[in-house]
């Protein structure tokens, strides 16, 4: 098999092949010694050149991390061949940003009326989660276009909160 | 001795005092609410009832229903556990009026502590060192405004019947005064269903150091030590250890004895906790009794060798204290990290959600008390204390290089955690010094996370392609896979399912 493979960031060409007595691997052209078993359900033991390694999968709502020991990295994985194209661009700071919810919870104020001026991290409402309150900040510099949550609405994670342009 | 106890609370302590009440021989009896039902508690108790829905108000607070179990299920008495009904005088005096014993002081000892306001008059006449304020509500901005300007700016507001950091602001400057103490009345209301708020003179980053006490029906009182708990965010507790960095024979006897002082002016019974702040030059201020078992209660069992839940039992059955204050030794030392569910990437955010891979941290010196399991959705409608990793050493040094070494084999995937947090924390050369006071965390959150040592991206990557041909299934989100080793068919269905991770990012930026 032949991955591409983004770990945070950065794309790595990994061939990976199973051989008689255990592995055939190549990363970016480099052979590489090594061995790997599957523990149980998303972990991994992998030993290359002798050193031991302790890997652990972690899914989330849109993402797989990977962790190496305690270091955490994003990982992707894409087939070559497939005709799925590349990941856009990452939105810059220009335009509107959107201030999404980042749990689940209560909006239990908003300190900031619509088409007021914000510094950036500056609080424009307060989101209740398990007892604490949470104070979500302005990105940027700018103007509140739209205050889409009001006071009292009920948000899940990833629910836009209110536009700064 | 009690047959039956019933556990008036969720989560780690529940589990812990149903631990305690199997320990003894005693039956144990859960609460639940509809989120709730799948929780540790109620799998590890020998009985559970069903008491309503998720707001803590139709459930863990609710005197009747809760009462209403125990009459129905038998139980002689109550253990409240933290936070929710503990430190409220009503119930316990609920549980008087209905013939169940409540494991903990008595009603009119938490009324007299509960206020904070009335507890200053009561302290201040027993001759105890307290900080400079009012010992009554304030009742106008005009009132705070010449209270503050007498003691000194900055002040410190607080709600009488507080606690958690709730209805507290700090105050630098008249000019702030009057909206610091509207937002500190309202919140107190919210919070606690009271608005009455005080203000004291602030000490500027003191430490927070506690003394356990325990007292039995027969009028003896001990001191237990004391807890380091200057490491806090936002109020709240993070990281405590005993015997504090600071704290030597002279001094923890000092302290113990205006504790066991303050715990005889209230009449105290059972298990509570007298915190200070302590100033540069180590001088103690009596800031509040906790009337109730502390979350960091394992500290001080660890290094008293004593077990504060079966003691909270045994002297509210009314046996006398098994030792006196002068058969209380202390040996080694012992750190706790509290793990929440918040995200430290993130602004410390709560993070419910499903636990989907747990791995446990054991060996010499560790301590886990926790209320979470594999498979477990934590809810997004209580407190996010999962659990408190404990580490035991014969002195300080041991006790960190034991809990660092637990840290990095603990790992809980699926929701985020503090753990990171705790790492950076025993790594830090102040906290290994013992350099601490209540602005140390958030220094330490200010200042440049240090650098990520011994990174592997290129394992990470190798990992990622074995994955996806040894383990596809649960890539794809099923969750359901087998080791289903040498199966070349597997690739697509792993390639399949990462793309579809892919895809959906991509999507999601536009």
């Amino acid at each position: 098999m032949v991955y591409d493979v983004t770990i945070d960031g950065k794309v790595y060409r990994l061939e990976l092949e199973r051989a008689e007595a255990g592995w055939r691997c190549r990363l970016d052209g480099r052979d590489i010694q090594m061995d790997a078993v599957l523990a149980r359900r998303d972990v991994l033991s992998v030993l290359i050149g002798g050193k031991a390694y302790e890997i652990k999968r972690e899914h989330t709502a849109t993402d797989v991390h990977l962790w190496v020991g305690s270091v955490r990295y994003l990982a992707e994985l894409r087939d070559p061949r497939s005709l799925h194209g590349r990941r856009g661009a990452d939105a810059d700071d220009k335009g509107p940003k959107k201030l999404l919810a980042p749990m689940p919870g209560k909006v239990v104020r908003v300190l900031i009326g619509e088409e007021q001026a914000v510094e950036a991290g500056q609080s424009i409402l307060v989101v209740e989660a398990m007892k604490m309150q949470n104070e979500i900040k302005s990105p940027k510099k700018g103007t509140v276009r739209k205050i889409v949550a009001a006071e009292g609405a009920n948000v899940n994670a990833g629910d836009v909160l209110a536009i700064v342009e | 001795m009690f047959k039956k106890i019933l556990i008036a609370n969720r989560g780690e302590i529940a589990v812990r005092v149903i631990r305690a009440c199997r320990e003894l021989g005693i039956a144990s009896v859960a609460v639940y609410s509809d989120v709730d039902r799948a929780s540790l508690h109620v799998r590890k108790a020998d009985e559970a009832y069903h008491i309503g829905s998720p707001a803590a108000a139709e459930s863990y607070l609710n005197f009747a229903k809760i009462l209403n179990v125990a009459k129905r299920s038998g139980a002689d008495a109550i253990h409240p556990g933290y936070g929710f009904l503990s430190e409220n005088a009503k119930f316990a005096q609920a549980c008087v009026d209905a013939g169940v014993k409540f494991i903990g002081p008595t009603a009119a000892s938490m009324e007299m502590m509960g206020s904070k306001t009335r507890a200053r008059q009561e302290m201040e006449r027993a001759g105890v060192p307290f900080v400079p304020g009012t010992s009554k509500g304030l009742e106008s901005a005009e009132q705070a405004e010449q209270v503050a300007a007498k003691i000194g700016y900055p002040v410190m507001l607080k709600a009488a019947a507080g606690g958690g950091g709730k209805g507290m602001r700090l105050v630098h400057t008249p000019e702030e005064l009057k909206p610091a103490l509207e937002a500190a009345q309202s919140e107190a209301e919210r919070s606690f269903g009271d608005r009455e708020v005080y203000v004291e003179k602030a000490i500027i980053n003191p430490r927070h150091i506690e003394m356990q006490v325990l007292a039995d029906e027969h009028g003896n009182t001990v001191y237990l030590g004391e807890r380091e708990c200057s490491i806090q965010r936002r109020h709240q507790k993070v990281l405590e250890e005993s015997p504090s960095p600071i704290v030597d024979a002279d001094m923890r006897r000092r302290m113990g004895e205006v504790a066991v002082r303050v715990a005889r002016a209230a009449g105290y019974t059972n298990a509570g906790t007298v915190e200070f702040l302590v100033d540069e030059d180590k001088n103690f201020y009596f800031l509040e009794m906790n009337t109730r078992l502390q979350v960091e209660h394992p500290v001080t069992e660890l290094i008293t060798g004593l077990d504060l839940v079966h003691l909270q039992i045994r002297v509210a059955a009314g046996e006398k204290l098994p030792f006196r204050q002068e058969d209380v030794r202390i040996r080694g030392h012992a750190i706790e990290c509290r793990i929440y569910a918040e995200d430290p990437d993130n602004n410390y955010f709560p993070s419910p959600g499903k636990i989907t891979l747990l791995l446990l941290p054991s060996g010499p010196g560790i301590r886990r008390d926790s209320g979470m399991y594999e498979g477990w959705t934590v809810p997004i409608d209580y407190d996010p204390l999962l659990a408190k990793l404990i580490g035991y050493g014969t002195d300080r040094t041991q006790a960190i290089s034991r809990l660092t070494r637990a840290l990095h084999e603990y790992f809980v995937g699926g929701i985020k955690t503090n753990i990171s947090l705790f790492r950076r924390i025993l790594t830090d050369a102040d906290f290994q010094a013992g350099r601490l006071d209540t602005g140390y965390l958030d220094r330490l959150l200010k200042s440049k996370p240090p650098e990520v040592r011994g990174g592997h991206p290129e394992v990470a990557a190798i990992a990622a392609g074995i994955f996806a041909i040894l383990d596809p299934g649960s890539a794809a989100g099923n969750g359901n896979a087998s080791p289903n080793l040498g199966s070349r068919t597997g690739d697509g269905t792993a390639a399949s399912g990462w793309k579809r991770v892919a895809r959906a990012e991509s999507l999601g930026q536009k």
